[in-house]
C-alpha cells in the first residue's frame, strides 16, 4: 500500500529561510507518528507542507497520494488540521462554527451533533459565541471539527496544549479511535508524557531535517508509573 | 463556486449580524460624514444640493475602506485564514461569497445615506431608476475592488495603514462616474447619467472578473 506521507530531500522555504532543509519522512495508513524537536526544528513547518498550506520547493513531496510539487493547494480538503490557533470565528456560536467548517469541507453535517457531543459540547455551550469561551474550550470545537469531517490525515500541532486532564485522555482516544479507524496521525509535541503513549512511531527533528526515530508507546502495556507505585511521596 | 459563495457570504453576514460592527460602527460613521459637511457647507441649502452626489459618494468609499478591513479582519483573528484555506473551498466561491456579502451590507448603507442626502441636503430626485442603478452598479464595483485589495493587503502587518494607500486611487472611477450620474439623476448637472451608468457597470463587471481569476493566486501569496 502505498504511503499517506512519503517525503524526500523535501525543502520548503519561509520567507527565504528553508524552515525544511532536505526532511525525509514516511508515514503508513494509520500510524500514529509523533514529530519531536526543540524550538525551530521543522516541526509545524512539516505539518504545514503536509496540508498543503507551505509549498514544497525541492525535493519530492506526496500527500495521501497528491503531488505536493505540483499542487499543494489539492490535498487540503483530505486533511484535518489542528494548528496552533483555533481557526474559529469568535462572534459566531459553537455551533455555527463547527457547522460551518464542516460544510466548507464538504464533510456529512449528520455528524456534526454526534461530534460535538463527544467533545462535550452540550447544552448552552452550544449556543455560546466562541469569543467567550476559554483556550482549553476552544481546542475542544476545533477538535470537533475534526471528528465531524473524519479526514483520512490529522495533523496535530501542539494538541495537548491548554486541554484539561479529561480532555487530554479524550484526545488520546480520539487519536487511538482515528488510527483503528485506518486516519493516519502526524502530531507534533513538547509533552513526550502525553504524546508518546498515542505514537508508534517518534521522530526527532532538528534544523528542518529528520534526525532520527525510534518506536513509541502505541498499544504497549505501561503498567504503573514510578510515582504511583507506594503510594505517597512523603518521607 | 456558487454553493462556496453562498457558504462564505452567509458566514460573513451571521457574524455581522451577531456583532454588528458593520450596523453600530460603518453606518454611523458614513452619516457622520454627512453631517459634517453639511455644517462645513453652511445653512444655504444650494451648495448642499450641488455638492450632494459627490458626498455621497465620498461617504460610500470611506464606509467601505472600514467594511472591507472588517471583513478581513475576522479572517486574520484566530488563524480563521488558513481554516478557510484548509476548507478547500473553491477561491472564486470566497471571493464571490465576500463580496456578496459586503455588497448586501454596503446596499444598506446606501439606502441610509441615499435619506440622509435627501434628508440633510434637500436634494430631489428625478430619477429614481437612474439613482438606484447607479448605487447598485458603483456598490458591486467597489466591493469587488475592495475584496481583491482587502484580500492583497490581509497577510500584512501594516493592512490596517496600506489597505486605504492601495483601494481609494483604484476606486476613484466610481466616484467621479457616482457622482456625475447622481447629478444627473437629481438634476444637478445639465449631462445625463447614461454614459456614467455604463462606467460604473463597466468597473463592476471588469472587477468581479478579476476577482474570481486571481483570487486564488493573491490568496495564496498573502
Amino acid at each position: 500500500m502505498a504511503p499517506v506521507v512519503s517525503l524526500r530531500a523535501a525543502v520548503a522555504l519561509t520567507g527565504r529561510f528553508p524552515a525544511l532543509a532536505g526532511a525525509d519522512l514516511t508515514v503508513g495508513s494509520g500510524e500514529v507518528v509523533v514529530l519531536d524537536g526543540a524550538n525551530g526544528a521543522g516541526k509545524t513547518t512539516l505539518l504545514r507542507v503536509c496540508a498543503g498550506l507551505v509549498p514544497v520547493t525541492g525535493g519530492e513531496a506526496v500527500v495521501l497520494g497528491y503531488d505536493l510539487r505540483r499542487s499543494h493547494t489539492a490535498v487540503r480538503r483530505q486533511v484535518g488540521m489542528l494548528g496552533h490557533a483555533p481557526a474559529l470565528y469568535d462572534d459566531l456560536t459553537v455551533l455555527d462554527n463547527v457547522r460551518f467548517a464542516v460544510r466548507a469541507a464538504a464533510g456529512d453535517p449528520a455528524r456534526v451533533d454526534a461530534a460535538m457531543e463527544r467533545l462535550g459540547l452540550v447544552g448552552r455551550l452550544r449556543r455560546t459565541p466562541v469569543v467567550r469561551l476559554s483556550a482549553g474550550q476552544r481546542r475542544r470545537v476545533s477538535l470537533a471539527v475534526l471528528v465531524a469531517r473524519r479526514p483520512p490525515l490529522w495533523l496535530l500541532d501542539e494538541p495537548h496544549a491548554a486541554l484539561d486532564a479529561a480532555t487530554r485522555r479524550l484526545l488520546g482516544e480520539l487519536v487511538e479511535e482515528a488510527a483503528t479507524g485506518g486516519a493516519t496521525v502526524l502530531l507534533a509535541s513538547h509533552e513526550p508524557d502525553a504524546a508518546l503513549p498515542l505514537a508508534d512511531r517518534v521522530v526527532t527533528m532538528g534544523g528542518g531535517r529528520v534526525l532520527g526515530e525510534c518506536d513509541g508507546w502505541r498499544g504497549r502495556s505501561l503498567g504503573p508509573s514510578p510515582r504511583a507505585v507506594g503510594g505517597s511521596h512523603v518521607a | 463556486m456558487w454553493r462556496d459563495a453562498l457558504l462564505v457570504a452567509g458566514k460573513d453576514l451571521r457574524i455581522e449580524m451577531r456583532s454588528r460592527v458593520v450596523l453600530n460602527q460603518v453606518v454611523p460613521f458614513g452619516v457622520l460624514v454627512l453631517v459634517l459637511f453639511a455644517l462645513a457647507l453652511g445653512p444655504d441649502r444650494r451648495p448642499m444640493v450641488q455638492a450632494a452626489p459627490g458626498l455621497f459618494w465620498v461617504s460610500v468609499l470611506f464606509s467601505s475602506v472600514l467594511a472591507v478591513q472588517r471583513s478581513f479582519s475576522i479572517e486574520s483573528a484566530e488563524g480563521a485564514r488558513d481554516g478557510l484555506r484548509l476548507s478547500g473551498l473553491d477561491p472564486a466561491g470566497i471571493f464571490l461569497g465576500k463580496l456578496g456579502a459586503m455588497t448586501v451590507q454596503l446596499l444598506l448603507l446606501d439606502l441610509i445615506l441615499g435619506a440622509g442626502v435627501v434628508v440633510l441636503y434637500g436634494a430631489h430626485v428625478r430619477s429614481v431608476g437612474a439613482v438606484v442603478t447607479a448605487a447598485v452598479a458603483g456598490t458591486v464595483g467597489l466591493a469587488a475592488a475592495a475584496t481583491l485589495y482587502g484580500a492583497m493587503a490581509a497577510g500584512l502587518r501594516v493592512r490596517e495603514t496600506l489597505l486605504p494607500f492601495l483601494f481609494l486611487p483604484v476606486a476613484s472611477p466610481v466616484l467621479v462616474a457616482g457622482t456625475r450620474a447622481w447629478q444627473g439623476a437629481l438634476g444637478t448637472a445639465a449631462s445625463g447619467s447614461g454614459p456614467w451608468l455604463r462606467i460604473l457597470l463597466v468597473f463592476a463587471v471588469v472587477y468581479l472578473a478579476l476577482g474570481v481569476v486571481i483570487y486564488g493566486p493573491l490568496q495564496e501569496a498573502t
